[in-house]
């Protein structure tokens, strides 16, 4: 059977919202909610017509087990609508978009509600493994001598929680935090602490400018919370930031002497993003209006040290496969998980040794310019939801190629645990 | 639940015993079972939902007759309707009761039937699912013990009623569960639901449906222990500490419902205060002093009340056909009517330019589901409901439109040019304004048959009445549209028809605006409002319209000025610029004619005497325009009237509304009276030509 051509229609997320501390105000299928009833109401599509609900989350919270049937009950998509939740850190948001698009593709569904959510600021407190046995002593401990007993097992460390984001941007395998794997590419690409600084800088200006100019409107929707404040922007960005106040910030990871810093790094961010994808059929039946057309998809997976490198491989398999060049692809969402990252990146596939060796190509991928780069800012100054800044790439890119005439575009993420996802884009007729 | 499982498996299936398939006799459904256990089910003839009526007691009657000569192991009484237990005594049978004399007799009689069902030598239990109201928890109250189904609950609303419980409940409730609370149940006429039952000792069980069979074999066979009389019911059982405790309960009725007006509450108080011990002295006064409320005013015009709602509701078709509303405004009504519909199960977007309005439409939802005790999941769904739409996206999926926008035609022309266009070719368009004519809005609609007025009033969550009004071309099928949605919300449609003000601010309009004139000649605040509210309003007619916003009263009287052919009060300047200039707008602004501490009325001496009496001033010019607006036909009768101003505006309801009080006091004489008010104040008063159809 030919394969179906897909299309994105629509699609909008939640403003970031910077965890500041303490729990932000809605938990993750709140965001998904938040920004998916509105997405819903714009479609001239009933929202039990939906055939399919997938979204990506990395940290789900007890109360949500699977979000996404939650979330679609939630917005009243229906009893009977079928929807699961997938993970694969954070390529999360872009492989829900890539299974209903394959979906669609193979003709098993003519609409998908693809989405991602994390809220970071309600990442689980986790006990220590042996807190977790203590605990567990306590409860079948029988009669009170054995609980006597048992308490004097009690330790200091048993009442210490782990935060469980920092176990989560921990490499399970190679115990480097992402941060650190940062440190490394920089080491080995010869990203200087400068260049990261003022790469940092230019995301913040350029997510100001189109905050200002008004790009981000059908995009961003506000949230509104419980207690009637509305969140209508993301909040993490400094317009007023420069490369001389990033200089005095102490690197995060490798203390003292590491270039990783918090003000070179993404933010730590509460937010959510769908994006509703559609058959050829679907399109015409309900007189739709795509944005662009899903070409093709790639996942790829490397040494989880490097792991800061996988938009390289699964990006370049994608534009040669369909027989492309770096100068074909107009625009670039490339996930800013760290400056130093970025940077490493966009050196690898300058580097005609790297592209020989690991890429197998015959000469050097190129440069890419950095005018078609994350033209709108990224996640240094919005932040990095995990489970959603995948959905928000595709759903940026495809609107930022709208807006700028682009005739194709490629988002891209590194993975933590060393992998990394690429899809390619094409304007809609 | 829901979908075509749900629909194919069809409701609970009630666990009716041996009697599931036994011929009904005189309301009542009997057989039993292997084990000798005798199942006796309440089916009430004719009726979707079990009234009790003396009927229904003799028919039971008839049961214990044959479970006395043959008594089984054990009984099981329930009831066979889906809906509940039982919705308390027939009001109809109780309002026909005019004769003390007779009504004491058939009060014995029923009594002795009860005292029956409790003397039975086998145990007995009380199977309650849904409601077990009035005379139906007194017959659970009979039993030895009470298994609730998950969802049950229990109440004594008589007082609501102008009575207090008549069948056994002033001494049987406390006789069950702890005295004091006994008490505030009977009177609140608040309902205790499944767990609040369980923690107050009147369900022994709770549990499923499907579990019931199991529960009562249990039940009969282990019997029921119940805690003796703690520490604090053995206090009440020593006369001068219950003294005491009637005193307080005395002097916080008497701030709530003043014994002038409403002496059940006092009587209630009384019987309890004055029966320690003693049953059968106990059972003797219950009845006697039920016969004593029963010929009251109060108690008349109360029931009188009660079947005028259920008129009004029976006039709601049962399908609405709504399943989406989109509210245009986030003001304090449109906001408080999204929150409303949306609790009540609707899918409501509100929309408004104002991001910060929508936003603040959230916590007023979140205080309104907790209000009315919402689970925390139950909150969290109505608040899923109520999306925030700033583009107003919703109007295109609405199946109605409610415009709560500003009061000005012109703001209203463009909402109407940008919404219309965009909404479902079904779909309803209905507007909430107070003062505007609908002829007017209507104007330039291309569909004005589905345009109506859907008329709400504030507080939202208090006043059950919203008014459906008619224009002239307005469709018959819209109109029942929205007396369907009406009902669906849980609200009372008053179906009127279009006129200055409809039926509701237009008798209300020339009550606040005396206000004004008295204020003016200089009446103090707290001594106008003490007049209405010894009249019986529940809230003076200043401190009213500082609640409703004086720029709103305003806009309503100048609207009603211009509209009206008769003569209304001059609005004084002063007034005018209080509230456009200085803006002092009413609670809102923290300061009208009173100041606002965090939505509360600052009065400096409430208890401050009037030097004369004006609630004559106050009151009848209500009256009068309530007879214009039966003239008119803007009301359809009487009742509508009554009906629409207790439950839209909380006219005192032991009057029974503003028409049975002008026939109370004689339609003549009170056309007399405004002739004579109209001689001394000014042609406002000169009464209606239609109090001459009155008399």
């Amino acid at each position: 059977m030919k394969d179906r051509p897909v299309y994105l229609v629509d699609g909008a997320r939640t403003p970031f919202l910077k965890a500041r501390g303490r729990r932000g105000p809605f938990t993750p299928v709140d965001l998904a909610v938040q920004c998916g009833r509105p997405l819903l109401l714009r479609q001239p599509i009933d929202r039990r017509d939906f055939d399919l609900v997938i979204l990506g989350c990395v940290n789900v919270i007890a109360d949500e087990m699977n979000p996404a049937r939650v979330a679609a009950l939630r917005m009243g998509m229906g009893d009977a609508m079928v929807a699961f939740t997938v993970q694969i850190n954070c390529g999360s948001g872009m492989q829900s978009i890539d299974t209903g698009f394959r979906y669609i593709r193979d003709g098993r569904c003519d609409l998908v509600l693809a989405g991602g959510t994390e809220a970071l600021s309600h990442a689980p407190l986790v006990l220590s493994a042996d807190a977790a046995d203590w605990y567990a002593g306590m409860a079948t401990a029988k009669g009170p001598v054995d609980r006597a007993l048992q308490l004097t097992d009690l330790r200091p460390d048993h009442l210490r929680p782990v935060i469980g984001l920092e176990r989560g941007l921990t490499d399970p395998v190679t115990d480097l935090s992402m941060g650190q794997t940062a440190e490394i590419l920089a080491y080995r690409f010869g990203i200087s602490r400068e260049a990261a600084d003022s790469y940092a800088v230019q995301s913040h200006r350029r997510l100001e400018r189109a905050q200002h100019e008004g790009w981000l409107a059908t995009e961003v929707l506000p949230a509104f919370d419980r207690d009637g404040k509305v969140h209508d922007r993301d909040d993490g960005i400094r317009p007023d930031t420069s490369t001389a106040a990033l200089a005095a910030l102490k690197p995060a990871f490798e203390k003292p002497y590491g270039n990783v810093t918090p003000g070179n790094s993404s933010q730590i961010t509460d937010g959510a993003s769908w994006v509703i994808l559609a058959s050829e059929e679907a399109v015409s039946k309900r007189g739709l209006e795509p944005i662009a057309r899903i070409v093709d998809s790639e996942w790829a997976a490397l040494d989880p040290a490097f792991m800061g490198l996988g938009p390289v491989l699964c990006a370049t398999s994608l534009v040669r496969r369909h027989g492309l060049a770096r100068e074909d692809i107009g625009l670039w969402e490339l996930n800013e998980a760290f400056a130093a990252q970025v940077l490493a990146c966009l050196a690898a596939w300058e580097d005609k040794a790297f592209c020989r060796d690991v890429l197998k190509l015959d000469d050097a991928f190129g440069r890419i310019d950095p005018g078609r780069l994350n033209v709108d800012g990224g996640a240094i100054a919005l932040g990095h939801p995990v489970g959603t800044s995948g959905n928000r790439i595709v759903l940026h890119l495809a609107k930022a190629m709208r807006r700028r005439g682009d005739r194709r575009g490629i988002a891209t993420e590194c993975i933590g645990g060393g992998q990394g996802g690429a899809m390619l884009l094409e304007a809609a007729a | 639940m829901s979908g075509p499982i749900s629909s194919q498996l069809g409701p609970d299936r009630l666990e009716l015993g041996p009697a599931r398939d036994a011929q009904r006799d005189r309301h009542w459904r009997a057989a039993t079972d292997t084990g000798g256990v005798c199942w006796l089910l309440l089916d009430v003839e004719g009726q979707d939902t079990n009234t009790i009526n003396e009927d229904v007691l003799r028919g039971l009657s008839d049961q214990l007759g044959l479970i006395e000569a043959d008594p089984p192991s054990g009984l099981v009484i329930r009831s066979a309707k889906p809906g509940g237990f039982a919705a308390g005594a027939d009001v109809g049978m109780l309002a026909a009761m005019t004769d003390p004399k007779g009504a004491g007799q058939r009060l014995r009689d029923a009594h002795a039937i009860l005292d029956r069902l409790e003397d039975l030598p086998c145990p007995t239990v009380a199977v309650v699912h849904g409601a077990a109201l009035g005379a139906g928890f007194e017959i659970v109250l009979a039993c030895d013990a009470c298994i609730a189904i998950d969802g049950a609950s229990f109440g004594f609303p008589e007082i609501k009623l102008g009575l207090h419980p008549g069948l056994g409940g002033t001494f049987r409730l406390p006789a069950r569960i702890n005295d004091t609370k006994a008490m505030k149940m009977m009177l609140t006429g608040r309902s205790a639901h499944t767990s609040k039952a369980k923690d107050l000792g009147i369900a022994d069980v709770v549990t499923q449906e499907r579990h019931l069979a199991a529960a009562v074999r249990g039940v009969l066979a282990d019997g029921i222990k119940r805690n003796g009389p703690g520490l604090a019911d053995r206090a009440m059982a020593i006369a001068p500490a219950r003294s005491i405790v009637a005193r307080r309960m005395r002097a916080k009725t008497q701030d709530k419902a003043p014994q002038e007006h409403y002496p059940a509450p006092f009587k209630l108080i009384d019987l309890w205060e004055q029966h320690v011990g003693g049953r059968e002295a106990q059972e003797e006064a219950e009845i006697d002093s039920f016969v004593d409320l029963l010929e009251t005013d109060t108690a008349r015009n109360l029931m009188r009340l009660f079947r005028l709602r259920q008129k009004l509701k029976s006039r709601a078709p049962d399908e609405d056909g709504v399943e989406h509303v989109h509210v245009i405004g986030a003001g304090q009504m449109g906001g408080a009517i999204a929150a409303w519909c949306a609790m009540k199960g609707k899918t409501v977007t509100l929309s408004d330019p104002d991001l910060q309005q929508i936003g603040k439409a959230l916590p007023a939802a979140v205080k309104l589901c907790e209000g009315a005790h919402l689970s925390s999941l139950e909150t969290r769904d109505a608040l899923d409901r109520l999306i925030p739409d700033p583009d107003g996206e919703g109007a295109s999926h609405a199946d109605l439109v409610i415009e709560a926008g500003p009061e000005d035609a012109g703001i209203k022309a463009e909402i109407y040019a940008k919404v219309e266009p965009r909404l479902k070719p079904d779909a309803i368009l209905a507007t909430n304004t107070s003062s505007l004519g609908l002829e007017g809005l209507a104007h330039d609609l291309r569909r004005p048959g589905q345009f109506a007025g859907l008329h709400f009033f504030n507080p939202v969550e208090k006043l059950p009445l919203v008014e459906v009004v008619s224009a002239d071309k307005t469709e018959v099928r819209v109109q029942d549209a929205l007396a369907a949605f009406c009902g669906a919300v849980d609200k009372l449609p008053a179906r009127v028809s279009d006129g200055p003000g409809y039926l509701v601010n237009r008798a209300l309009t020339p009550y606040l605006l005396e206000a004004v004139l008295l204020i003016g000649e200089g009446i103090q605040n707290e001594a106008i409002d003490l007049t209405a509210t010894r009249f019986g309003m529940p809230t003076g007619p200043v401190e009213l319209a500082d609640r409703i916003g004086l720029d709103i009263c305003l806009d309503v009287a100048d609207s009603l000025r211009s509209q009206l052919d008769k003569p209304m009060a001059e609005i004084p300047d002063w007034f005018r610029d209080k509230v456009r200039q200085e803006r002092h707008t009413g609670r809102k602004a923290q300061r009208g004619f009173y100041l606002w501490k965090d939505g509360n009325v600052q009065k400096i001496d409430s208890n401050n005497e009037p030097k004369e009496d004006f609630t004559d001033r106050l009151i009848l010019p209500m009256l009068n325009a309530c007879v214009e607006c039966l003239r008119k036909g803007v009301a359809e009768d009487e009742d509508q009237v009554d009906a629409a101003l207790v439950f839209g505006a909380g006219f005192a309801p032991f009057r029974g509304g503003p028409m049975r009080y002008a026939r109370s006091r004689g339609a003549l004489s009170v056309r007399d009276r405004l002739e004579e008010l109209a001689d001394i104040h000014g042609e406002r008063f000169r009464p209606d030509p239609g109090w001459s159809d009155l008399a």
